[in-house]
């Protein structure tokens, strides 16, 4: 379950406004039943991207500007809902490594950080002003967690736990990491 | 005991099962007590074992079952509907990774077989004083008995598949105290609408909550499931109640409760939040505030009393929700035309929801053209239903009597509205799209649930002489 390792990404970014954007939005349950991971980026909100007979609809998400987006700006707690890991799944074989907004719920975020896509909840201005200028160049920079905003846009902080933040930079999954405390749990174990 | 040293329950059982703390770079690693895994969120779990040639670590600390893309029908010459020949291969990898790797597990052959929430429990598997995980958002169900239960993604799946262990940074914890007298006529569900609707849809986000107060010490285990299962729609990964005798009691003579009850019943009271214990936050509601509930928007966050008008909306989204549901601020939503009812999920699929719901149908019908499912939690569950007599009240009320599954709650064995349909729905998300693309949701009681069918319209079972 390796990933490209993400310290710096410059994208245009592609805007969903809605706030409270659940899972089931972002992956409906009818792509679920599958067995592998392949292909969830063509029906990443598939509400939104196609008709009832299947056909494109002309949301940003089918332009080529929103296929060459790395960087999605979503309204208030997104993310919420159910814990299919198809989600994140699906975002990343789209091609978005990072999220922004100004709250993430806990489960998607958790499951974004093992799949190389950075969840940024950033503070209200500065999420206001994302919301209002779609398309924006916007630079993210992992390293210093900080957002770049273009045209004066300003510099913002973002937090995130130093655990993950190696993970992802390095491209490293947490597998690795337990299997090497398996002493410890063995121990643990014994203990009880 | 000083407050300094008072423990919650949550820190009580975290502490029991820090492998290696948490430090200012790494999280804590986290012992995992139950592992339940379904066919939905385990497959791409097994495969990355596979690759990496990796066992399961503790096949003994993990049960499996069958039950998002299991048909509820059964043909005439008794095959299964599967909705596509996907939902039916993935039914067969879970039998099959689970048999490679000696799990337990509930398929079709096992009276047990169920939706996973509605099974750990009644085999005794959930204990109070566990960690307990599943791919499932609505794992925190298992909360109700003192346990931290939370669900997880695919890839932390396959981590406790491998080491039993979790990487977790250690939440807040927040009091929900409710105390006072519950009106005659509210239920469980009623509560926790109530409780979603107060601190809103990310109001739990970062917390681990603890239903506190004599609402929820008086409230039976059923009950406690309910609460604790729709934790996850107020944000909140986990949510739980204190381990008393209702929990004992539920527990006893089932499967795996432990061989030495009354010393394990000893150790789980210990577990119970101390006096002067601190929470990072505290919500106090009072009981006699509470009404039956019903959803009208989007999310489960849009809450009001069954007997109040549709608010107005605050912000553009809330307009886009009320559009999509078609309904009109300042209009009664007691009255709304509904479509389908479902009564069914690991909310409401219980024996005693079935109870409820039957004691509303008996010597009533179904209003025409309103379709109506139920849907028990397990089969077990629908045996004792059946020994009750209930299912003859369901089907002579025009009711239809399914098998055991996860169904219309998220619609992914093909159990689903048509566009346009008005749901009243016992489960737990009122979601655009979730039950069929079009379909507009309404979150009740199993009790609101079944009075809305034989009227046909948004019912306030109050008014049907049901009480509680």
């Amino acid at each position: 379950m390796s990933f490209e390792p993400l310290k710096q990404v410059t994208s245009k970014t592609l805007v969903l406004p809605a706030t409270n954007i659940d899972t089931d939005q972002i992956m409906p349950a009818k792509f679920l039943s599958m067995t592998t991971k392949a292909g969830l980026g063509e029906h990443v909100f598939a509400n939104l991207r196609y008709h009832a007979d299947g056909t494109k609809t002309d949301h940003d998400l089918n332009s080529p500007e929103g296929q060459a987006s790395q960087i999605l700006v979503a309204g208030h707690n997104f993310g919420c809902g159910s814990s299919r890991e198809h989600a994140p799944w699906g975002l990343t074989d789209y091609g978005f490594r990072v999220v922004i907004s100004s709250e993430i719920a806990d489960i998607f975020r958790n499951n974004s950080l093992k799949n190389g896509l950075l969840p940024v909840i950033i503070e209200k201005r500065a999420h206001d002003w994302l919301l209002d200028n779609p398309g924006a160049d916007v630079t993210v920079d992992l390293d210093k967690c900080e957002v770049h905003l273009p045209r004066n846009g300003g510099t913002y902080g973002f937090e995130i736990d130093a655990f993950s933040r190696h993970c992802l930079m390095e491209g490293v999954d947490e597998m690795g990491y337990l299997q090497n405390q398996s002493d410890a749990i063995t121990a643990f174990e014994a203990s009880r | 005991m000083t407050s300094r040293n008072s423990k919650t329950l949550f820190d009580k059982v975290w502490n029991r099962h820090v492998v290696v703390a948490e430090t200012e770079t790494n999280p804590a690693t986290l012992y995992i007590d139950l592992h339940l895994i379904h066919e939905v969120t385990s497959p791409q779990a097994f495969t990355e074992l596979k690759t990496r040639g990796l066992k399961v670590r503790r096949p003994d600390r993990t049960l499996a079952t069958i039950d998002h893309s299991t048909p509820t029908r059964i043909n005439a010459d008794g095959s299964r509907p599967y909705v596509t020949p996907q939902a039916e291969t993935q039914v067969e990898t879970l039998l099959a990774n689970t048999e490679a790797h000696g799990i337990e597990t509930h398929g079709w052959d096992s009276d047990n077989r169920g939706i996973v929430h509605v099974m750990g429990p009644e085999l005794g598997a959930t204990q109070p004083g566990m960690t307990i995980v599943c791919g499932d958002s609505h794992t925190s169900t298992h909360g109700a008995f003192g346990a931290i239960a939370f669900g997880i993604g695919t890839t932390q799946v396959g981590h406790v598949l491998a080491n039993q262990c979790l990487l977790m940074p250690k939440p807040k914890t927040m009091a929900i105290n409710v105390n006072g007298e519950l009106p005659s006529g509210v239920t469980p569900k009623d509560v926790i609408l109530h409780i979603i609707a107060e601190i809103g849809i990310g109001g739990g986000t970062g917390y681990a909550l603890e239903y506190r107060g004599n609402v929820f010490e008086q409230m039976s285990m059923q009950g406690r499931m309910t609460v604790c299962n729709m934790s996850i729609e107020a944000g909140a990964r986990c949510g739980m109640v204190g381990p008393d005798q209702t929990t004992f009691d539920y527990i006893e003579g089932r499967k795996f409760a432990p061989e030495n009850f009354e010393a394990a019943c000893e150790d789980w009271l210990s577990l119970c939040t101390d006096d002067g214990a601190k929470f990072d936050k505290e919500v106090d509601i009072h009981a006699e505030d509470i009404k039956p509930m019903v959803t009208y928007g989007t999310h489960t966050g849009m809450g009001i009393s069954i007997d109040s008008l549709i608010p107005a909306a605050q912000s553009d989204a809330d307009q886009a929700a009320l559009d999509y549901m078609q309904m009109t601020s300042g209009e009664k939503i007691a009255g709304t035309k509904v479509d389908k009812v479902f009564i069914g999920s690991c909310t409401n699929s219980r024996l005693e929801d079935l109870r409820a719901a039957a004691s509303i149908f008996k010597n009533n019908k179904v209003a025409d053209g309103v379709t109506t499912i139920i849907v028990p939690g397990s089969v077990i569950t629908k045996y004792q239903a059946e020994e009750e007599g209930l299912d003859k009240i369901f089907i002579d009320a025009g009711a239809e009597w399914r098998e055991a599954g996860c169904s219309m709650c998220l619609g992914m064995n093909g159990d689903i509205g048509a566009p346009g349909d008005l749901v009243v729905s016992t489960s737990n998300r009122n979601f655009m799209g979730r039950q069929g693309p079009g379909v507009r949701t309404v979150l009740a009681s199993p009790e609101t649930a079944a009075a809305t069918a034989i009227t046909g319209v948004i019912t306030d079972p109050r008014k049907m002489g049901a009480a509680a």
